[in-house]
């Protein structure tokens, strides 16, 4: 039996960050236990050798190894124990929270924590919650389990690439599958608009002559045993194919990239609300969910462009991790004030703020649901207008985000939080 | 020279196998795939059928009615994942409850025990979640689910370990029948087996098989009709919908859809019915789907959202235009047997089937029971419902139980090496998911695919590049980067 203040549930980026956050505002780092189901540190980090993380972490453009080895290098340092190749099985709420973990040295752990910071990361959404039709060959494959055979294993597993859905990480191995002498014939994308981010639209696809189909879907896979073809057509506004429009394009490989869902099997299991719109627990200001002492930050709370603002809120979530450890016995706080997400904004994190507990300077983080040009971002406070952001464009595939200042809500009975997207 | 060669290895033929295997013939079996199960068996309904549809007369209806009885006295034995739910089949208009008399009344000639009519408030006190619309329904206390592959593996392993012997990847491409009366069946890959006994239960291609032997008195041309049922699984976040299989009575909106609980706990619903040209064409459609989720919202009162379906698969079913099992052998060629046009409700038949066909067997060729027949197979351990106590015995005793490679189905490695080691083991990765479940769960394979790439080779001794998803044409990786 094994009993800490924090454990943490994922050694990601995410995981890292909060557990140097918590050693910051004066956790005892033996005090720590970081859980990590790969055989190392750094999650998805490991397979992501292209660049562009930590410009603004470190100002500087780091591969996704790099990155993570700065933090994996913070760890040893400070200290911070973790154990690898170990699954959570189960996580309970109760006097204390147990955590019931695996591994192949130890066997079944049974680990009892005051806080936990739940850091899992996301998975990518599978064909079927696509509803392709066609046959079921080998070839298909989610963007990210072809990256890792290429990143990780060194292996190639295809030759002619169809491309579904224009996240960043199907830009990503479009660019990827093209050095490793591919062929990337298209990428489609379903949405009138790319899911990633510009830069990687313009270095992944535009550098290589990639067709990026807007508008358009795999409504056809074709070939018994491996992938030999796959339909694509236009959809009209519904997302409907538009008949007449289907084209024929062979390949012996399908890679999807059309969407990540927060992994979070193991906070339903304990009791944790999600959000139907992000498919991550519903936080307050402290990224604490509904169980008292559970927190959650990175892909596992919502899905993150840039690890870079992973890294910085699970920063956060260690920190206050660190202060509900050292406030056990403190009364329990008002309750929060709802940030509702209004006109054009899907979600909010946090979806809650209790005043007690904000800092001086509250972010909330937000995306809207289309592209906008020319609009303000506005936040009120009830049917007050507090403030008014002037906003160039805004796309669904970029995380936005506003700030809110203690003094904001000081002296007013603020009932709502809003924020909007105005003309 | 073998007694019995059996061509496929699909849920009939290995519960022929395992029958066969209680007696001293020299068995073998016959697969085209490099696994069993790869056929029908691998994508129906998964129910335990209580036998009340089938025509009275029929050997249909006989074998259901025996087949779901001896299901229940197996499953025990041979560790096959069986759960009795009970069916209710729903009725939506007052001018349909005479059919559900029909249905009652038959299944009672059949010989189904528990059935009872509900009005649509009894129904809908047994189970809340169908439809306000319903008006009536039958219950059928004896219906049940099966995992598919679970029966056929269980019964190919205990055959196995009872000394059949297992050919796959082996085509039947010629039957003849020398002079002596022995057949000959040749293999694509140049294989030629000598036996006194063959038995088709190739599905749908059992029409091939039979017509592989020229025509003549007693033994015309077969035709097996592909009808291709399409069907989709919801993530195990929507397995608790229902609590039965729920059945929509035939009639103005066709042939009904399914929606039933699989013994996973996942949720399952279809499938269609359509006919297809090709013996292989087993595409899911757009509009096949759609139709699918139509008719489901019939039964039920809320559908779950279609984003928690993970996967969407068709099946076929071997059709004979007389829609009754042909289990005989040859009047044309003694020790010949067909066991053809097993579709629905064949996965439920099929341990009596196979009881049936060795009958037929001992009386062309009479044999003795073999004194050592193991009738009992231990199934893979898993940790899943266990208790935390034994979670830690079986991980001591075996630590590769706490590595875990499918994060979503909570599959180790202790499991997979156990699915590629047992006799009939997996040599594909779909083998491996339909033996231990990895790769079967929410993310379908995305996290664990590369890792169970990698242990079949290591475990088979073969380089990554040379595993297959199932066909021999399914290969995964090309080979190395640059």
């Amino acid at each position: 039996m094994i009993r800490k203040s924090l454990v943490i549930i994922g050694g990601g980026p995410a995981g890292m960050a909060a557990a140097l956050g918590a050693v910051e505002n004066g956790l005892a780092p033996d005090e720590i236990l970081i859980l990590e189901r790969d055989k190392r540190l750094g999650g998805i980090l490991n397979q992501c050798i292209h660049n562009g993380f930590g410009l603004h972490t470190f100002k500087e453009e780091l591969t996704g190894p790099e990155y993570a080895a700065r933090y994996e290098a913070q760890i040893k340092a400070k200290k911070i124990s973790y154990k690898l190749g170990t699954m959570v099985m189960s996580i309970r709420d109760g006097e204390e929270k147990e955590i019931i973990a695996m591994n192949g040295q130890e066997g079944i752990l049974e680990i009892y924590a005051k806080a936990v910071i739940l850091a899992m990361g996301c998975r990518e959404r599978p064909r079927g919650a696509l509803n392709i039709p066609g046959y079921r060959p080998a070839g298909i494959f989610s963007a990210g389990t072809a990256q890792y055979y290429v990143n990780m294993e060194g292996k190639l597993p295809g030759k002619e690439v169809v491309i579904l859905g224009s996240g960043d990480i199907g830009l990503i191995m479009a660019h990827r599958m093209t050095l490793e002498g591919a062929k990337v014939k298209a990428v489609a994308e379903l949405m009138p608009y790319s899911g990633g981010l510009k830069r990687n639209i313009v270095q992944c696809l535009q550098d290589f002559d990639i067709p990026l189909l807007l508008s358009h879907t795999v409504v056809d896979i074709h070939g018994k045993e491996r992938v030999e073809g796959v339909t694509i057509a236009k959809v009209d506004e519904k997302s409907a194919p538009i008949p007449g429009t289907e084209k024929y394009y062979s390949c012996d490989t399908l890679l999807l990239s059309c969407g990540l869902i927060p992994e979070n099997e193991l906070s339903l299991g304990c009791g944790i609300t999600l959000s139907p719109v992000t498919g991550g627990p519903v936080v307050n200001e402290s990224l604490e969910t509904n169980i008292p002492g559970v927190f959650a930050c990175g892909n596992v709370l919502h899905v993150h462009d840039l690890v870079d603002f992973v890294s910085g809120e699970a920063k956060e979530a260690g920190e206050r991790s660190a202060e509900y450890v050292r406030n056990l016995s403190a009364p329990e706080a008002e309750e929060g004030i709802p940030v509702l997400a209004e006109n054009g904004v899907r979600y909010t994190v946090p979806a809650t703020i209790r005043t007690q507990h904000m800092k001086e300077s509250q972010t909330i983080r937000f995306r809207v649901g289309k592209e906008y040009r020319g609009v303000k971002v506005c936040v009120y406070l009830d049917n007050t207008l507090l403030r008014s952001i002037p906003k160039r464009t805004m796309a669904p595939g970029e995380m936005e985000k506003v700030v809110l200042l203690k003094k904001d809500l000081a002296d007013r009975n603020v009932k709502s939080i809003r924020i909007t997207v105005e003309e | 020279m073998f007694d019995v060669l059996i061509i496929g290895g699909g849920v009939s033929g290995c519960c022929i196998a395992r029958e066969l295997s209680k007696r001293t013939w020299k068995v073998g079996l016959l697969e085209a795939e490099p696994d069993i199960c790869e056929g029908t068996s691998k994508a129906n309904s998964g129910i335990a059928h209580a036998g009340f549809d089938a025509k009275p007369g029929t050997l249909m209806a006989k074998l259901n009615v025996r087949g779901n009885a001896l299901l229940e006295e197996l499953a025990p034995k041979l560790d096959i994942p069986l759960k009795r739910n009970g069916a209710l089949v729903l009725c939506f208009e007052e001018e349909g409850l005479p059919k559900l008399q029909e249905l009652y009344d038959r299944g009672v000639i059949n010989g189904v025990k528990n059935l009872k009519l509900l009005s649509g408030k009894e129904a809908r006190e047994l189970e809340p979640s169908i439809s306000p619309e319903v008006k009536g329904a039958l219950y059928a206390g004896d219906s049940g689910i099966v995992c598919p592959f679970g029966l056929t593996i269980a019964m190919a392993e205990n055959a196995a370990e009872n000394g059949v012997e297992f050919f796959r990847g082996y085509r039947v491409t010629g039957v003849e029948q020398g002079d002596n009366g022995i057949y000959r069946v040749s293999c694509d890959n140049g294989l030629v087996l000598e036996t006194k006994v063959v038995i088709n239960a190739a599905g749908v291609y059992s029409d091939r098989i039979h017509n592989m032997l020229p025509e003549k008195e007693g033994h015309m041309t077969m035709e097996i009709h592909p009808r291709k049922g399409e069907y989709c699984l919801y993530d195990k976040q929507a397995g608790n919908l229902v609590q039965h299989t729920i059945f929509q009575l035939p009639g103005a909106y066709g042939k009904g859809t399914l929606v039933t609980p699989t013994v996973h706990g996942n949720l399952l619903i279809g499938p269609t019915a359509e006919d297809v040209p090709e013996k292989n064409a087993v595409a899911t459609t757009r509009a096949g789907v759609d139709k699918l989720l139509l008719n489901a919202s019939r039964s039920v009162d809320k559908l779950p959202p279609t984003k928690q379906v993970i996967t969407s698969f068709a099946g076929l079913r071997a059709h004979h235009a007389d829609h009754d099992f042909i289990i005989e052998e040859s009047a044309g060629y003694p020790g010949f047997i067909d066991v053809a046009g097993i579709e629905s409700p064949g996965l439920t038949s099929a341990p009596a089937i196979g009881e049936y066909v060795a009958e037929l067997v001992q009386e062309i060729l009479p044999a003795a029971l073999k004194e050592n027949f193991k009738e009992v197979r231990k199934g893979i351990v898993t940790l899943e419902g266990k208790t935390l106590e034994e979670k830690k015995t079986i991980v001591s005793e075996n630590p590769a139980y706490a590595n875990i490679i499918c994060r979503c189905e909570s599959i180790s490695e202790g499991e997979i090496l156990a699915a590629i080691h047992r006799p009939v083991g997996a040599t594909t990765l779909d083998g491996v998911k339909r033996r231990v479940r990895a790769g079967m769960g929410r993310c379908q394979g995305g996290f664990c695919s590369p890792k169970v790439v990698e242990i079949l080779a290591r475990e088979l001794g073969i380089p990554v590049e040379e595993v297959r998803k199932s066909g021999e044409a399914s290969v995964i990786i090309y080979g190395g980067v640059k």
